[in-house]
């Protein structure tokens, strides 16, 4: 059981967090042909804007309603509606999701009577689906805002037929905001080799997965339509993927009827195991052949790794269930946790393996990590990790220095063994060979320094 | 906020800019802050600007007071390179709470300076405003003024909440900042006749570096850049430079025009970007220098720098001339730079096919139109989408521009190079166009177009043929 403690800092240092409105933003982003716009300043969606391009390395559809001092202090009702109209005019999406953010939270902002207001003055609004969600940047992180939007979409968007129709292989999948396209991708084929229909909310695999559109489109590329989700009422089982989407699994259970199974994680032997078992029994169809192969590789991988992973330090920093993930795929081959840095309170947080998670920055995680094998964190780990000369993983969002951060995948069988190899390489390429003096008692050898000099 | 009020009215309707003392003079005290269009605007917000204008000087902690939004999505994400401490690169932030919003953030400021300056030692510390703890009554300036006196250290308030406006005011308010705080607070421990300021030049991927070598071969020394590898008592000292030269974009004009107005140092607008304007900076700094009393020689061997250095660009710009032959490009830049790079596209060949004019002045305007002749397209505002069908229409065989639209070009496979303030590559001075023209061959004669632009398998033989004659 891990301790759970605050950093007692007043200055935070290089931060591992981000705000709920741009994790809200990225969730809006899984919606085909949507638009995310963050009632705040210009610059509140610029910077995150400009992270995910660097992250995804594709255009990212985001507006602002750029709001000023004055319209501040007046109240945003009128910039609200000028930026809905411009984008509805400009960009004719299917759906804006409009995420708050510290400005519009303090001035008070009444989002839903300022909806509704637009709605009746705005013919031109209709047929285009508004979701706002709150996500005040001074509370939570990146995962509490991309969960609050997917739970907004499900109460907003649902629609409850007056006879219930399930469709027998549908299942709804709401995967947490550290599911990459490239995992969304490996779960489908996964749940379809099972005979079954996943639609996923958000779905980055068809908008954020790097792909060449036909067409300019100046908002998403793809993902789920809000046709859609409209109709995610007529599956059998909803499953979500993180701590982090229990929420709108269980909204979405309330609404519907659909009963949900939560999986904290994906990543590592008895998890896939539990996955596998699960759908199985859902759908009827034993595990195909191709999945009893991959979990036999995946066998022989952890063998062929274990030499490598046994005994070393890891120190990680990561969002609640991007840690609780990692860090218990690194425990269960044979790792240490050295520190664990997170960004916000979560119920995974006491399981994670280690003794302490401490809510914290990467200022935190640097002064934690001397002596460590291998540091796990987001790219701006990047100066922690050549300062102390450890050899560095990146996981997470934003991973802007290496190509096909959205491609990376670690859920699955294969997924998992693929993380085996490369976090094993990296291990690997870092071993040190031994010299005459390996042997040498440390103070030995600063004693022999001493006398030389 | 009041004060605030007074220099955003003060720094927008600024003397020292053309562009804006060519406005009727209703206009011009709105200076260049356009309004924003909810829905439809792009770019940052003032904060943003402040922080890449500062941000450069290295060694100093840069503290933002503010939710996690302001700080926590953009730390250590521009390319100013330093030759010294890279204490720049660590960020500091409040990192505000509810508690703050509830309690006031004056404290949690107070304290987080305090502990900044405790572990980190820095000269000084810059403190920046944002929108949140604007809105809610957090006191800056005496915060800043309180720690400064407790800690004896400068702790320096740069007033920049990001509603108050554009990127582009935000760089003149932090100027605004070292006027106020910064600037002649500490002597030089030597002058020489041959000093001078750069001022806005950001030693983006290290660019200021592709001019000092001549600088230093001249004998001319750098005594402050603001404020591209900077230190902070290089700014605090630049007030005794003998000439300054702003760089060409007018970021920090009011910082080159108050220079002048308080410490007697003249001042060149110019630029780094394109052969001929990069000797006639040099020439203008050494005549500077010269009027302020530098001995008459210099002049002769800046003439001579020149000479080799022009003579030597050309020749390696030379070889290309043939593979880039009648290749068209389109050129989306702001202001000074597209005239300044024109020329030396030009000469490697190429045809610039169109430019943009967003952020040129009418003077700007004139020259690109003396430069390109009948070619010149100009625009002032082309949408992402008549952009990439001119680009799907292969009207262009490649497409300069800043990353905002780096995907158009791509994702209608066309060869795309990065040339704002993101860039990975430095195509300052005589070295910086040889590298251009040698990036743009790159770009267009890599193997990949070829390949990415032949149909698929499934597409058919009708199809295939139409595409052959398209791209033919």
């Amino acid at each position: 059981m891990a301790r759970v403690t605050i950093s007692e800092k007043y200055c935070t240092v290089n931060p591992l967090k981000m705000s709920p409105s741009i994790g809200a933003a990225l969730a809006f982003l899984g919606v085909d042909n949507s638009m995310p716009l963050l009632h705040g300043s210009q610059g509140c969606t610029s910077f995150g804007l400009v992270l995910f391009v660097r992250h995804f390395r594709e255009a990212i559809p985001m507006q602002t309603t750029a709001m000023s001092e004055v319209a501040t202090v007046l109240g945003g009702f009128d910039n609200l509606e000028q930026a809905l109209v411009n984008i509805a005019g400009r960009t004719k999406p299917a759906l804006i999701g409009i995420c708050t953010t510290g400005i519009s939270e303090i001035k008070g902002d009444d989002m839903a009577g300022f909806l509704k207001l637009i709605r009746a003055n705005h013919p031109e609004l209709d047929g285009i689906a508004l979701v706002d969600v709150s996500t005040p940047d001074f509370q939570g992180a990146f995962q509490d805002g991309w969960a609050a939007a997917v739970t907004r979409m499900v109460e907003e968007l649902i629609e409850i037929p007056q006879f219930e129709t399930r469709l027998s292989r549908r299942i709804n999948v709401l995967p947490g905001c550290h599911i990459t396209p490239g995992d969304i991708d490996e779960l489908r084929d996964i749940f379809e080799a099972f005979s079954l229909d996943p639609i996923f909310l958000p779905d980055l695999s068809g908008s954020l997965d790097g792909h060449i559109p036909t067409e300019f489109t100046p908002t998403s590329l793809g993902g789920i339509s809000v046709e859609q989700i409209r109709r995610m009422s007529s599956a059998c089982w909803t499953v979500a993927i993180g701590e982090q989407m229990r929420g709108a699994a269980i909204t979405l259970e309330h609404h519907t009827g659909v009963p949900y199974k939560l999986f904290g994680r994906l990543t590592g032997l008895a998890p896939c195991d539990e996955l596998m078992g699960f759908l199985s029994e859902i759908s009827g169809v034993p595990v195909p052949k191709k999945y009893r192969r991959q979990r036999s590789q995946l066998i022989d991988a952890m063998l062929d790794g274990h030499f490598y992973f046994g005994g070393k330090r890891v120190a990680i920093a990561a969002e609640p269930d991007l840690l609780f993930a990692t860090s218990h795929w690194l425990h269960e081959m044979g790792c240490k946790i050295q520190v664990a840095v997170t960004t916000a309170e979560s119920p995974v947080l006491e399981t994670v393996p280690v003794d302490e998670v401490l809510l914290g920055d990467l200022e935190d995680l640097e002064l934690r990590s001397v002596g460590a094998d291998l540091i796990v964190t987001h790219s701006h780990g990047r100066q922690a990790a050549e300062r102390l000369q450890i050899p560095f993983y990146r996981i997470g969002i934003p991973v802007f220095d290496r190509l096909g951060a959205g491609q990376q995948v670690s859920v699955g069988y294969r997924g998992t063994r693929n993380l085996i190899f490369e976090v094993g390489n990296l291990i690997m390429a870092n071993a040190h060979e031994p010299t005459p003096e390996t042997w040498i008692p440390k103070q030995q050898q600063s004693h022999d320094l001493v006398t030389l000099q | 906020m009041s004060s605030l009020g007074s220099k955003v009215q003060q720094v927008l309707n600024e003397p020292g800019c053309a562009t804006n003392q060519a406005k009727p003079s209703f206009d011009r005290k709105k200076g260049c802050n356009r309004m924003l269009a909810p829905g439809a605007a792009a770019g940052g917000c003032a904060f943003d600007g402040a922080k890449i204008a500062l941000q450069p000087i290295t060694d100093v902690v840069h503290l933002i007071h503010g939710p996690i939004n302001c700080e926590g999505h953009s730390w250590d994400g521009r390319g100013a390179k330093s030759s010294g401490s890279s204490l720049y690169r660590t960020s500091f932030t409040t990192a505000m709470t509810e508690q703050d919003i509830i309690f006031g953030g004056e404290k949690h400021l107070y304290k987080a300076i305090k502990e900044a300056v405790r572990k980190y030692n820095p000269p000084a510390v810059f403190v920046y405003q944002t929108c949140v703890p604007a809105m809610i009554g957090d006191d800056l300036e005496a915060v800043c003024k309180a720690a400064a006196k407790k800690l004896g250290k400068p702790v320096i308030p740069v007033n920049v909440p990001g509603f108050v406006g554009s990127k582009n005011l935000g760089n003149k308010l932090a100027g605004e900042a070292l006027l106020d705080y910064v600037i002649g607070t500490e002597e030089p421990v030597e002058t020489t006749p041959y000093d001078i300021n750069i001022i806005g030049e950001y030693n983006l991927s290290g660019e200021l570096w592709q001019v000092k070598p001549l600088l230093d071969e001249l004998g001319i020394r750098i005594l402050a850049c603001i404020s591209g590898d900077a230190t902070y008592h290089e700014v605090a000292r630049s007030h005794r430079a003998r000439a300054a030269m702003m760089v060409c974009s007018k970021a920090m004009i009011n910082v080159a025009r108050k220079m002048e107005e308080r410490y007697a140092i003249p001042y060149f607008e110019g630029s780094f970007y394109g052969i001929g304007d990069m000797s006639d900076a040099l020439r203008r700094i050494a005549q500077l220098l010269v009027d302020r009393g530098a001995p008459a020689e210099l002049l002769g061997r800046t003439e001579a720098v020149i000479e080799r250095e022009e003579a030597s660009a050309w020749e390696r710009i030379a070889p290309f001339k043939a593979r880039l032959a009648g290749k068209r490009a389109l050129l989306f830049t702001g202001g000074v730079k597209s005239w300044s790079v024109v020329a030396a596209m030009q000469e490697a060949g190429l045809t610039v096919i169109g430019t943009s004019v967003k952020k040129s002045t009418p003077d700007d305007k004139e020259r690109i139109k003396a430069i390109m002749k009948d070619d010149a397209h100009m625009f002032d505002d082309l949408k992402p989408r008549e952009m990439y069908k001119m680009l799907k229409e292969a009207r262009a065989d490649i497409m300069l521009s800043g990353g905002r639209t780096q995907f158009v070009a791509l994702k209608a496979k066309m060869p795309w190079l990065d040339i704002n303030q993101e860039r990975h590559h430095a195509y300052a001075g005589y070295e910086g166009m040889v590298a251009l023209v040698s990036e743009i061959d790159k770009a267009l004669s890599n193997p990949i177009w070829e390949q990415i632009r032949k149909p698929a398998p499934w597409e058919s033989s009708i199809a295939r043929d139409e595409f052959s004659i398209h791209v033919a």
